[in-house]
């Protein structure tokens, strides 16, 4: 019988694992935009399980906004990734201190 | 154990697997194609939690054109991959550490009897005609009718940005600026030259003119 705990620590552990890739990788521009990618998939999960358990939809068109919202940013965050590679040649984390803040 | 149960378990496996090598590979195309994985993965699990609309949503719009895009960028990119994996294992440590720790609290405190999540029992099982896409589509275009077109305009907000920030328009090209062509005004462009508009000929030419004129 599956239960409402099952999903939630699901997502829970996935949420880790995305929080470990960008501790990991952060040098790698384009491996954090994936790492947000999979917390967002993580915190999606959390949505449709709970829509699932509550019997409320309200929660499948939350992910429904979400995956729009994601979609906008992924495309948006590669777009300065490529204008960022041109004017550069790298997408290193750390050669990216031209506003030294 | 029932063959849903059994299901979830397979499912989470892989998830859970294509979750740690997106974060692990080194190669950032086999991370792409890792992530390609654990999204259609969770598209399984989400079936299991009955909202097909979005499960065919996330494999459509994430595995058909989010995840082409950056498989497209990783492979127009010229990345030098061992530079960028550079201190990999020098942040593995607190990483784990962190990782671990959250999961473990995460974990902790959802296991926990006393939040009551046992209580939930999942949603009375559908008619077998019930359809998750009419019941969503019903409430998106009444309820959630203005989130909806917000939701449109920024998905073009994003798709005029991505391509403003990456148009390169070449150097030889010839352009109009619309800024400097409205900014213009007449007096800049026009002459309005001051003449008369008959000329006193020389004395030579009137035989001819008078000819003419004949």
């Amino acid at each position: 019988m599956l239960t409402l705990t099952h999903f939630l620590v699901l997502a829970a552990i996935l949420f880790a694992i995305s929080v470990l890739g960008i501790f990991l990788n952060r040098k790698n521009l384009i491996v954090l935009l994936m790492a947000i990618e999979l917390m967002l998939l993580a915190v999606n999960f959390n949505f449709i399980a709970f829509s699932h358990y509550l019997s409320d939809t309200a929660g499948q068109i939350f992910v429904f906004f979400i995956l729009t919202v994601a979609a906008a940013e992924s495309a948006i965050g590669l777009a300065i990734l490529v204008v960022l590679f041109r004017n550069m040649r790298t997408i290193n984390v750390e050669d990216l201190g031209s506003l030294k803040g | 154990m029932s063959m849903t149960t059994v299901i979830f378990y397979i499912l989470s496996a892989i998830l859970l697997f294509a979750a740690v090598r997106v974060v692990t590979a080194k190669n950032p195309v086999h991370a792409v194609l890792y992530l390609v994985l654990a999204f259609f993965t969770s598209s399984g699990h989400w079936l299991l939690l009955q909202s097909e609309f979005l499960a065919i949503t996330l494999v459509l719009v994430y595995v058909g054109a989010v995840m082409v895009l950056f498989l497209f960028v990783v492979m127009m990119l010229d990345i030098n991959i061992e530079q960028l994996r550079e201190g990999f294992w020098r942040n593995f440590p607190v990483a784990a550490t962190v990782g671990l720790i959250m999961a473990f609290e995460m974990v902790l405190i959802l296991t926990n009897p006393h939040t009551g999540l046992a209580d939930y029992k999942a949603g009375a099982a559908l008619a077998a005609d019930a359809s998750n896409v009419k019941v969503l589509g019903r409430q998106l275009y009444t309820t959630y009718l203005l989130p909806f077109e917000l939701a449109a305009v920024v998905l073009l907000v994003a798709m005029v940005a991505a391509i403003g920030l990456t148009q390169r328009s070449r150097k030889d090209t010839k352009v109009v600026d619309a800024g400097d062509q409205i900014k213009v005004r007449s007096q800049d462009r026009v002459r309005i030259v001051k003449m008369q508009a008959e000329k006193n000929v020389e004395a030579a030419d009137t035989a001819e003119s008078g000819e003419q004129q004949a």
